[in-house]
């Protein structure tokens, strides 16, 4: 069926470029696949350009403030237009760092240890004073790491206390919430997953390990093959290099054990499910050296879709071609399920 | 000669480059597209690996191609409510509407074939006796036969790098230098080596360790690249001295100096100081041209960046590979506006030539707006930074404390941009307290809005600093006032650690005076 897709790129965050480059890459999908698009740079004008276009759905290829956190999405549900993605509550889970990895420990999922604190109780509360607490739990190296960051902008690393505070205000320069963590030697793995937790059917009878063997007839949900991100040089992969062809290397699927990979993949439904995402999310964990635990980090609710990101990588090691990710991630926007503020007329005015 | 710039697979290039808001779709045959997905061996196709098949194309040299995360920063600059400290712009709103309507009717009346047709690759003889005339002003005599006109001085770096640089090659290079010759010399994989500079440019001596290193190491720089005039980014001009002996240093080890020399004329006060091309041509000894130095030259700032015009004065042989470079690359550099600038000097006033008349008007304006930005260096970050203070060109540069890093300082700004000081050093890491401020593109309120903004940021900064570090300061002093971190020195030995504690509580004071003033 040909759709008239809205696909909404740029908007004025730090990462507008890399917005840009992912929906350019998504409306030369969609209109290989036969579809009507209406490209749409996000700015004040966004709901009246919506309005006039009168698009069937939105696809939403914003990345970082606004487009990640569950703003759009809320106005997208406010003029009632089907989106990618997931919905507020899922975006504003997983843009929140400290609150997606708050809620991964309250369910029991591995993920670094952690801090978090907002700038204005630098001053309020004396955040200072607990720092040498927070040193002695954490153990140094650490990484500060602005909340609501993507693509590892803003990221810092702490040796010592002297180079902390340091490390705190770079981070706050990109949001107004940080939050320190143990630093995790190891390998970088990214997991992608797609489609709709069974929403229908509450908790699924089947064990993650065995939904993680990719689709199953009770759940829609598809992790894809594991990524390894490996930086040319950095000890730490930049924001540049993230997304310039040749400066990190992916490998996939990542050479690691198979038990391994399935347990990150297992890991990655889990956190898709536990904080409510939908449509694709990138799951990012480390496997520590040494013990080889799996650790999760972050859940990106927009993951990049340029030449070099890893969901589009992952997809394809599936056997997905770039189109047919494209087409499933609109299907997506059709199969939300309902909520229950849309369908109840008996609050709208009369 | 038959010109083929049809793109191979049909498609205009930059389409892909899809302007910003616009409305793609409208063209597509849709029937077509889907019958893509019908047709099995295609759909095979375009799943197979074909996010690699762009990659396992690509050539060895895209590898080393940066473009900065400065760049993409850049783009958030672009919206109405920021000001722009960032570019490295002229103020082309100088040029009168009325002579630029006057000269393009002129060359319409006289030249219209010609301006529309190609022209010879090494640019056409009138323009090269304005850059004759051009030269002449810094006291630089040139033969026009030496001359290559080229597409800005972007493309000398180029074209340069073309002709001398294999990959793995050497450039000397300034620290901190223009952050635009990165890219250039990247493309070539050059290994860049940067001397660090101080207020009289760059230090012979370094220079000569940092040969001296490259030596024991086997390797000989295939160029030195300086920019001796206002630099940029960092303002500072090279003294006589250093160019007496930098000339003397590349006769004697026959070295190569790409001399950049945009800003030249652009002097505001102090003496002119000689071309390393003059100083090196009058030392041949029979006068005439250089034999070590190549001259880039440039329109944009004394006249117009639009125009892409720009030049290089080099040694006859070097010459010929450059125009052979320029013939690979486009043929040559766009006639129409080289009729506008061999018109433009034809022009006459009653003060002499209009061109150089015009200089003096933007040297007037650049003149005032340089020390708009100063003094409101001066009443913003006073005492907290340390700045060039140029006397000449279009760039301040403006070192914070060191703790700071100015591309935390450009993404929590929303509202002024200033290049970070990394962009300018290959390494991406150093050079991170220092900024880049154009003073020759803003208006004078928005130099003092923009600075003002940029103390703000550094005052909230500051006070998060002093208050994350106060507390555990007092709690030190509770539990071991003598304790070892207390002596330890800083890795660069600068300054004991009780100073560096010391730091913020002392910004944050006379900051917050200078507030009160």
């Amino acid at each position: 069926m040909s759709l008239k897709v809205a696909v909404l790129k740029g908007g004025g965050s730090l990462e507008r470029p890399v917005s840009l480059r992912s929906g350019a890459q998504v409306q030369d999908a969609l209109e290989r696949l036969g579809h009507e698009v209406i490209a749409i740079d996000v700015g004040a004008d966004l709901i009246r350009r919506l309005h006039q276009a009168e698009p069937d759905v939105a696809f939403v290829a914003l990345h970082g403030r606004d487009g990640e956190d569950g703003t759009i999405q809320g106005l997208l549900e406010a003029i009632d237009l089907p989106y990618t993605g997931s919905g507020p509550s899922g975006c504003m889970r997983c843009t929140d760092k400290a609150l997606a990895k708050h809620l991964m420990r309250e369910a029991g999922l591995p993920t670094p240890d952690f801090y978090a604190f907002k700038e204005s109780t630098i001053k309020e509360l004396d955040v200072a004073a607990a720092l040498p607490d927070v040193e002695r739990k954490l153990g140094f190296p650490v990484v500060v790491k602005p909340a609501s960051q993507g693509s590892a902008l803003g990221v810092k690393f702490a040796h010592s206390s002297d180079e902390l505070p340091g490390a705190i205000v770079g981070a706050l320069s990109y949001d107004r919430k940080v939050l320190i963590e143990r630093y995790v030697r190891g390998r970088d793995l990214a997991v992608s997953v797609l489609g709709s937790p069974a929403a229908a059917a509450p908790a699924s009878a089947a064990p993650p390990a065995e939904r993680s063997a990719g689709r199953t007839a009770a759940a829609t949900l598809q992790a894809l093959p594991v990524v390894e991100a490996i930086p040319r040089d950095d000890s730490f992969y930049s924001y540049q290099s993230r997304y310039e062809i040749g400066m990190t290397t992916f490998v996939c699927p990542a050479e690691i054990d198979p038990q391994l990979a399935a347990r990150a993949q297992a890991l990655a439904l889990e956190c898709f499910e536990l904080l409510g995402c939908h449509g694709c999310a990138r799951v990012d964990l480390m496997l520590e050296d040494g013990g080889g635990e799996l650790l999760l980090l972050e859940v990106n609710v927009v993951p990049g879709l340029t030449e070099t990101s890893l969901l589009p990588q992952a997809a394809d090691a599936a056997g997905i071609g770039f189109d047919e990710l494209i087409e499933r991630i609109l299907d997506s926007a059709f199969s939300r399920p309902s909520r229950a503020l849309a369908s109840t007329p008996d609050r709208a005015p009369t | 000669m038959t010109i083929e710039d049809r793109p191979v697979d049909g498609r205009p290039a930059g389409e892909e480059e899809r302007g910003a808001g616009s409305e793609a779709g409208a063209g597509v045959d849709g029937g077509s597209s889907r019958a893509v997905q019908g047709d099995p061996q295609r759909r095979a196709r375009q799943t197979g690996r074909e996010l690699k098949r762009y990659e396992s194309l690509f050539a060895a040299r895209t590898r080393s191609m940066r473009s900065s995360a400065m760049r993409d920063m850049f783009a958030l600059t672009e919206r109405p409510d920021v000001i722009s400290l960032a570019g490295g712009l002229p103020d082309t709103s100088t040029f009168p509407p009325e002579l630029f309507a006057k000269l393009m009717s002129h060359i319409a009346a006289t030249s219209t074939a010609r301006a529309l047709q190609y022209g010879p690759t090494e640019g056409m003889r009138a323009v090269m006796d304005c850059v004759v005339e051009v030269m002449a002003a810094e006291d630089t005599a040139v033969d026009p036969e030496d001359v290559i006109i080229t597409t800005g001085g972007q493309q000398v770096l180029d074209l340069v790098c073309k002709t001398f640089i294999d990959p793995g090659d050497v450039i000397v290079a300034e620290a901190p230098t223009y952050p635009g010759a990165i890219p250039a010399f990247a493309a070539y994989q050059a290994d860049v080596v940067q001397v660090e500079m101080d207020e009289d440019g760059m230090p012979i001596d370094a220079l000569e360790e940092t040969l001296a290193q490259l030596e024991r190491a086997g390797r000989r720089p295939k160029l030195i690249y300086t920019i001796p005039n206002f630099q940029n980014p960092a303002g500072v001009t090279m003294s006589t001295e250093r160019r007496r002996r930098l000339v003397a240093l590349a006769r004697e080890r026959e070295l190569l100096v790409l001399e950049d020399n945009p800003y030249g004329l652009l002097r505001y006060e102090g003496e002119r100081r000689p071309t390393l091309y003059s100083l090196d041509a009058s030392s041949t000894g029979r006068g005439g041209a250089s034999d070590f130095v190549v001259y880039l030259g440039t329109f944009s700032k004394i006249l117009s960046p639009g125009l892409r015009l720009g030049w290089a004065v080099a040694p006859r042989p070097v010459l010929e590979k450059l125009n052979l470079g320029k013939q690979g690359a486009d043929l040559c550099s766009s006639p129409m506006c080289q009729l506008f600038v061999s018109t433009f000097f034809g022009e006459r006033d009653a003060g002499g030539p209009a061109w150089l008349d015009y200089i003096d008007r933007v040297k007037q304006l650049y003149r005032t707006r340089r020390d708009v930005m100063l003094d409101a260096l001066e009443q913003e970050l006073g005492g907290e930074a340390r700045w060039t203070l140029p006397q000449g060109g279009l760039f301040v540069w403006a070192t914070l404390q060191s703790d700071v890093d100015t591309t935390d300082l450009l993404a929590r700004s929303e509202k002024v941009a200033f290049v970070p000081g990394r962009a300018a050093y290959v390494d991406g890491s150093s050079g991170a307290s220092s900024m880049r401020l154009n003073f020759a593109g803003s208006s004078e309120e928005d130099i003092r809005e923009g600075v003002r903004r940029i103390g703000e940021i550094l005052r909230r900064d500051a006070g998060l600093f002093g208050a994350l570090t106060q507390s555990r300061e007092l709690d030190s002093e509770d539990d071991a006032p003598q304790g070892p971190a207390a002596q330890q020195e800083s890795p660069d030995g600068q300054a004991p650690l009780a100073d560096v504690v010391e730091l913020p509580k002392r910004r944050e004071g006379s900051l917050r005076k200078r507030r009160e003033r």
